[in-house]
């Protein structure tokens, strides 16, 4: 990211744009796996799901309205039967496409098929650089899966794959191997924050880093971030002192927002609840109307006042943190980050607070066994798979 | 130091969104994104095609203090946003 001519970025970005820079748009609630941590408490495939059709309607209002990518994920979408189909339609309409994905349909063909576009970045994620770390979080077999795919891009040639890893108390450590792992396969690494949004509610005291731990990602990310992607989601440890490099502010509803797989809006990827729902794209007029009209999105951009934080020291480079991240542990959104690094947010956490409720919930209510083998021949394909 | 007397284009996988408060530029190809923060660094943008050169196109638009601009444009050439067009 540049900018070129002076002038605050942050304070037009805390106004909101035309169009959002980038969005996330989860395709299906429909996984293969069962994460414990899952944003958006994906399981099964909700019967409502955007058809093809529609999914197509959505390309072309985000290439009119020039937003330039979009981070497709889900559930996992390459599950979709239109999967590729929706790529290569985004991608000859001006819309760049990089989607997260955990690897399971990553085959030799697929991986050649996406080493010869240009505009696709994949987005492989892991959440240990073990199998015994990563597996304990996102299912058994999930780490040899992972692997699989990386190496099925490397021997494409499909360059600068990501690896996008989420920061638990049980892989801070392993920052390291992470970096080592992703060099081998010529990836790039990412990682990101812990949100306690779906599942990730149901285990977030128990994985989020401890305050040692949070200090050593910061040491870390000054020491080695270069080359590193944070999707600038680590901008509650600026108020360490130096601010971390991107954008070090909520984009929720200003500069980014959420498509979920029924085309509901809400402000952001970790904000899948009622609470910040904009709007629906096809009972209120399309996305364009939903992202200039919706009264919440109004209302988020406007200058962030910081309430209980507007007089600590730190507040202009934490910018009182993440909304999704106070909102599901029952902290006022005025107030100080559940994991603020001055030691706010704990005495916050330590007093009353009620943990709002779950709106949305796709999880299977029986954990699945991940299959970590490809289909060797179209009958070992299980018939119902698509449907799940 | 960036050449003010050659031409200079956007380079073509590159798309600028206009904002108020200027514009977004993004390359498909780096998948870099940048921001031209007022609107007269757009319209040197904008005007560079139609000119021969840099210095030309700022001429035109009518730019005060020539160094600024030609500091913002070098920082776009940096970043493969603009491409000399000899």
């Amino acid at each position: 990211m540049t900018a070129v001519m002076p002038g605050r970025l942050v304070d037009q970005f805390e106004l909101g744009l035309d169009a959002p820079i980038c969005l996330t748009w989860e395709l299906t609630y429909a996984c293969n796996l069962a994460c414990l941590h899952c944003l958006s408490s994906s399981g099964k495939r909700d019967p409502q799901e955007l058809s093809t059709r529609q999914c197509k309607d959505v390309i072309d209002e985000l290439q009119r309205m020039q937003v330039f990518y979009v981070n497709i994920g889900g559930g996992e979408p390459t599950v979709r039967p239109d999967f590729w189909e929706l790529v290569d339609y985004a991608t000859d309409h001006q819309v760049g496409v990089k989607f997260s994905t955990n690897g399971v349909r990553i085959t030799p063909a697929v991986a050649r098929k996406l080493a010869a576009s240009n505009y696709v970045d994949v987005q492989i994620s892991l959440d240990g650089a073990t199998a015994e770390v990563n597996d304990a979080i996102r299912g058994r077999g999930s780490f040899a899966m992972v692997v699989r795919a990386l190496q099925n891009l490397k021997d494409a040639g499909f360059r600068d794959t990501k690896i996008s890893v989420v920061m638990t108390r049980h892989n801070v450590e392993q920052l390291d191997e992470f970096k080592a792992l992703a060099d081998r396969f010529g990836a790039t690494l990412r990682i990101t924050r812990l949100r306690p949004s779906g599942r990730g509610a149901d285990v977030w005291d128990e994985l989020h880093p401890t305050a040692r731990q949070q200090r050593r990602l910061y040491d870390w990310l000054t020491t080695h971030g270069d080359g590193v992607l944070t999707g600038d989601s680590f901008f509650h440890l600026s108020a360490y002192g130096q601010a971390l490099p991107g954008l070090n502010l909520c984009g929720a509803g200003r500069v980014v927002c959420l498509i979920d797989p029924l085309g509901d809006v809400y402000a952001c990827p970790f904000a899948i609840h009622e609470s910040f729902l904009a709007g629906n794209i096809v009972r209120d007029g399309g996305f364009g109307t939903v992202w200039r009209e919706s009264e919440l999105f109004r209302e988020l951009r406007s200058p962030t006042t910081g309430g209980a934080c507007a007089k600590c020291a730190h507040f202009d480079t934490c910018r009182g943190g993440c909304m999704a991240a106070k909102f599901f542990t029952g902290l006022p959104l005025d107030g100080p980050d559940p994991e603020c690094v001055q030691g706010y947010g704990e005495a916050a956490l330590a007093g009353h607070r009620e943990v709002p409720k779950p709106s949305i919930d796709h999880s299977r209510s029986l954990p699945l066994m991940v299959i970590d083998r490809p289909p060797s021949r179209a009958c070992d394909v299980n018939p119902v798979s698509e449907l799940l | 130091m960036f050449d003010l007397d050659a031409p200079w284009r956007l380079h073509p996988q590159v798309a600028l969104r206009p904002e108020p408060f200027g514009a977004l530029l993004y390359h498909f190809g780096t998948r870099k994104l940048s921001f031209l923060k007022n609107r007269t660094v757009v319209d040197v943008v904008l005007a560079l095609p139609e000119h021969p050169s840099a210095r030309e196109a700022l001429r035109a638009v009518g730019v005060d203090g020539i160094d600024r601009y030609r500091k913002a444009l070098g920082v776009l050439a940096d970043s493969q946003m603009l491409v000399c067009a000899a």
